[in-house]
């Protein structure tokens, strides 16, 4: 007696496990049972395990009888006038996807010509082992798998065509690559997963070489000559939205100009581009503090009637501004209404990025570096056919990451560039690289894809021949527009008067604990303190009681609340959060006497 | 001495002195010997650490920076399994915090002089090894009907480490209480005493007769005679120092425990200082890393300058600071407010944190010197 588990639960005996599953198996391939069902047989524990709950992952196999295919030559024909698909094969029994378990009890083939009569199943292609992105990094079978990982990732955050109809969306935070191409050389998945509708990157000329020093820890040197005729050029749609509320009372939200009696109203300047209807006009360029959709809301607390009757005159301004540190172009202007019936505002804004030092760009091999400088044109290298690389890409990247599929890719995009046709780089299925070579050698280049450079800067023929060719590349949607950050002055927080936190709210960078114990260690007490000021005040202490005592600027006159006006007061210089601490103690009962002396 | 060190005597420590007044008499001219001490003088007080130097501080990253790359987690003593030694971090923790009972205790035995030479020493290992009763009897049996604990000596093993049944016999009647003891062959039989029907009780002595004190000494898990140089040592799991030293033929001055409470109790504060040393210097020649021996010397002068062991820890160190603000500022920071404010604690600014709270000068480096004339 066999037991059976179903999810895991025991459900019941058979008499044969091995008999069971068998006959459950070719049950499943007639359609008889469904597809959803794995079954797996464990010989050491004599146990039946079927599995048909969600969030398995499994892969399709074409299914293998007495060491044939399954797959028939008529089905082939079939698939190739497109008489059957996919679903047809799954239906057939000819293709059926397993989980984990049940590949335990499988023997798979990778070839049609490796079949045995022991084979249970024939992998439908090698390529299928990959996820989709996986199977876009070309001549993958070349590299370590960390690579492929990292590549693939990379090209997850590659900017590109993400939409066709992007024009009419209003997404959050996009960017569009302009002139984006579909790679020179590609892979089986490219053309299943439809990448030349949207392309994510662009086919450019890389020599990998040192520059300057500048190209130093992954770095790139970009070509100022290519970056104005438009590489790697994106567009960062941001959406400004507003939204007219509705509040207890029928008081509403307006969206209009502000009328300049609104409490918090900004500079006129800021309102400057600001239709009648409150909001801003398309194509105008906004930046820092500039007025998109003016609005005013109604006062926040109406406790009191009187104020109540006041309400109109002591509106709130409530608008959206353009943040701190961007800028852009009014691309578009939506209003509508949203899920309540309330009147809902979207306006896109359009900023053009052009690649700048700083912005971060990646090969599809795992290859990713950020933006060292862009170099005038005519200081560029170049060969004796005037050829100059768009990227000059570091050579210490490639020993110790051994990206193998990174130069192959660049010998293939030169031979794809010179001889006018797309490679094949599937994985485990690509075009032989020897070949590649001699067809370079034919097309009247080096055969190990070198050539001669010239000094950018003096002309001078560099002695060791530079490895040139061309490939796909990708703009990552890091950008430094989006992260550069600095402060001097800037906004405090209403509790401790120390500064806000993080960029959006422009923000201090901490000097925390561990920075603190540096300064220590130097001895640089003074210092210590004045990077410390960020909260620093000045606290009038009645000598007497040695409480916190009050300053009256009318009367320009100290006192004690509890000790009166005849003690001596004298101003102290604190941290603010320590004043704060001593208030707290204070609510808490406990009474902390400042003790003043002199110091020196 | 000679004339020309005499005006160091007071300027220069003891060690440099005899150093310099042994090297200089080979030296017979004068000003030759003037100019060596005082380029000497010179060097000595440009190694002094300058006044205002937060020593504590850079000692604390110093032993605190290199730690972030210990391993953690123990290691298995080469060559015997079940013998492991706590290293790396948490051992680190261990020594710093000043635990009583570390995890796991050690003791190098070194032996006088003809015991070293490796003959019999297994069998004074075994006679030092904690044996208990269960590590002699082969089974135990609990006769209900009759009230009887039957316990089957294992011959072989008590043979093996010097046992008769006698010995088991005395450790029994110090230790059990209620119980008369019969003893027939190998097979001592235990009749209970009290009521009938006291199954429970039975069941419980008989869980409790297990670790009956046999022989040995008390804590010594394991033994494992090693060659060290040219003589043989026991190097033990477990460590009771006391006894261990007690013993005729260990060499007390050269046998060391790393168990750091019981040094101080036996050897006393100085000697417990130096194991400090010693072993937090172990742990970080052990993990290839490289600190300033003097740094774990502060930090062991600090756990021992009240006179005994004090562990880095708001119960220890922490509790001996003088400033509120300063300990508060560590763990528990209302315990230490609300006992302030009871007695009505002074802070008198005098260290670090108190004054970077306050956004005063930190008493340390250049905030140290201050003027003597008073501005008005």
């Amino acid at each position: 007696m066999t037991d059976v588990y179903v999810n895991g639960r025991f459900t019941g005996t058979v008499e044969d496990g091995r008999e069971f599953v068998n006959n459950a198996r070719s049950e499943r391939r007639r359609g008889n049972l469904t597809d959803n069902a794995n079954l797996y047989y464990n010989e050491l524990s004599d146990e039946v395990f079927v599995e048909c709950g969600r969030g398995r992952a499994r892969r399709p196999l074409i299914v293998v009888k007495d060491g044939q295919s399954s797959l028939t030559e008529q089905q082939i024909k079939q698939l190739e006038k497109n008489e059957i698909g996919w679903n047809d094969l799954v239906k057939q029994g000819t293709i059926e996807y397993l989980d984990a378990a049940e590949e335990e009890n499988t023997l798979v083939a990778f070839f049609d010509h490796e079949l045995t009569p022991e084979h249970t199943h024939l992998e439908i292609m090698p390529l299928t082992m990959l996820g989709l992105t996986t199977a876009l990094v070309p001549y993958g079978n070349f590299n370590q798998s960390t690579r492929l990982n990292a590549g693939s990732k990379n090209q997850k955050q590659a900017l590109g065509f993400y939409a066709a109809n992007f024009s009419l969306r209003m997404d959050m935070d996009v960017n569009l690559l302009q002139y984006s191409q579909k790679p020179i050389v590609n892979t089986i998945m490219h053309e299943i997963s439809d990448y030349d509708k949207h392309p994510a990157g662009q086919n450019i000329v890389v020599a990998i070489m040192s520059y300057e020093g500048y190209n130093m820890e992954d770095a790139i040197i970009l070509n100022r000559g290519s970056v104005d005729r438009g590489l790697g050029r994106s567009t960062y749609f941001r959406p400004a939205i507003a939204e007219e509320l509705r509040y207890a009372g029928g008081l509403v939200d307006e969206v209009c100009v502000p009328d300049k009696e609104v409490k918090g109203y900004k500079a006129e300047r800021d309102y400057r581009f600001l239709e009648e209807d409150g909001i801003i006009s398309p194509e105008s360029a906004v930046a820092e503090g500039d007025v998109i959709i003016g609005k005013t809301s109604p006062p926040r607390f109406l406790s009191s009637l009187d104020e109540y009757n006041l309400a109109a005159a002591t509106r709130r301004e409530s608008s959206v501004a353009m943040r701190h540190g961007e800028e852009g172009i009014v691309d578009f202007v939506l209003i509508t209404e949203n899920e309540e019936g309330n009147k809902l505002i979207q306006v896109r804004i359009r900023d053009q990025r052009i690649p700048e030092i700083g912005d971060k760009f990646t090969s599809r091999h795992g290859q990713k570096g950020v933006v060292g400088l862009i170099v005038n044109e005519e200081d560029m290298p170049f060969s004796s056919s005037g050829i100059k690389p768009d990227i000059i890409f570091s050579p210490h990247g490639i020993p110790s990451r051994m990206t193998i599929s990174h130069l192959i890719e660049l010998v293939g995009g030169k031979v794809g560039a010179l001889a006018g046709r797309y490679i094949n780089g599937t994985t485990f299925d690509a075009e032989n690289i020897d070949d590649l070579r001699k067809e370079l050698v034919s097309l009247g280049f080096a055969e190990n894809c070198t050539e001669t450079l010239f000094n950018g800067h003096t002309g001078e023929m560099f002695t060791a021949r530079i490895f040139v060719g061309n490939m796909y590349y990708m703009k990552l949607k890091h950008m430094v527009a989006n992260k550069i950050h600095s402060r001097a002055r800037g906004p405090i927080q209403l509790l401790t008067r120390q500064p806000t936190e993080g960029r959006a709210k422009e923000g201090g960078l901490r000097l925390g604990e561990m920075e603190k114990d540096t300064f220590v260690a130097h001895g640089a007490s003074l210092l210590l303190k004045e990077r410390f000021d960020s909260d620093k005040t000045i606290v009038p202490v009645c000598e007497e009681c040695g409480l916190i005592a009050i300053h009256d600027e009318f009367k320009n006159k100290s006192y004690c609340p509890i000790c009166g006006d005849n003690v001596e007061i004298t101003n102290i210089e604190m941290s603010y959060a320590f004043k704060l601490m001593l208030d707290e103690f204070k609510s808490l009962g406990i009474y902390t006497k400042l003790q003043l002396k002199y110091k020196y | 001495m000679l004339e020309a060190l005499k005006p160091y005597k007071e300027k220069l420590p003891k060690k440099i002195l005899a150093e310099l007044d042994e090297k200089l008499e080979k030296i017979s001219s004068q000003t030759r010997q003037k100019k060596i001490i005082e380029a000497v003088y010179e060097q000595y007080n440009n190694a002094k650490v300058e006044a205002g130097e937060s020593v504590g501080l850079v000692s604390a990253e110093s032993i605190g920076e290199p730690g972030t790359q210990m391993t953690l987690n123990t290691f298995h003593f080469a060559g015997v399994s079940e013998m492991n030694v706590t290293v790396g971090l948490p051992r680190i923790i261990e020594i710093l915090d000043g635990r009583v009972n570390p995890k796991t205790p050690m003791m190098e035995i070194y032996l006088n002089k003809p015991f070293n030479k490796g003959e019999d020493i297994k069998k004074l290992a075994l006679a030092i090894k904690e044996t208990k009763l269960v590590d002699v009897t082969k089974e135990f049996q609990v006769n209900i009907v009759e009230s009887v604990i039957e316990i089957v000596l294992d011959k072989e093993k008590m043979k093996e480490l010097a046992i008769t049944d006698n010995t088991v016999i005395k450790g029994l009647t110090k230790n059990l209480k209620g119980f008369a003891i019969k003893h027939k062959g190998n097979v001592i039989m235990l009749k209970y005493r009290g009521k009938e029907e006291a199954i429970n009780e039975i069941y419980k002595a008989k869980e409790a007769i297990k670790t009956v004190f046999v022989k040995g000494i008390k804590g010594i898990k394991q033994v494992l005679p090693v060659k060290r140089g040219e003589e043989f040592i026991i190097v033990t799991a477990g460590s009771n120092f006391k006894d261990i030293l007690e013993l005729e033929e260990v060499d007390e001055t050269r046998t060391v425990t790393n168990n750091i409470d019981e040094v101080g109790s036996v050897l006393g504060i100085e000697a417990a200082r130096q194991t400090i040393i010693n072993e937090v210097n172990k742990v970080i020649e052990n993990q290839g890393l490289n600190v300033d021996s003097r740094h774990v010397m502060l930090v062991a002068d600090t756990m021992c300058v009240a006179g005994e062991l004090k562990g880095i820890t708001r119960y220890g160190v922490v509790n001996e600071k003088a400033s509120v603000l300063a300990r508060a500022s560590f763990e528990t920071p209302i315990k230490h407010i609300i006992n302030a404010a009871l007695v009505g604690e002074v802070d008198y600014l005098t260290s670090v944190v108190e004054n970077v709270m306050l956004n005063q000068p930190v008493p340390v480096g250049t905030g140290l010197p201050g003027l003597v004339t008073k501005i008005k």
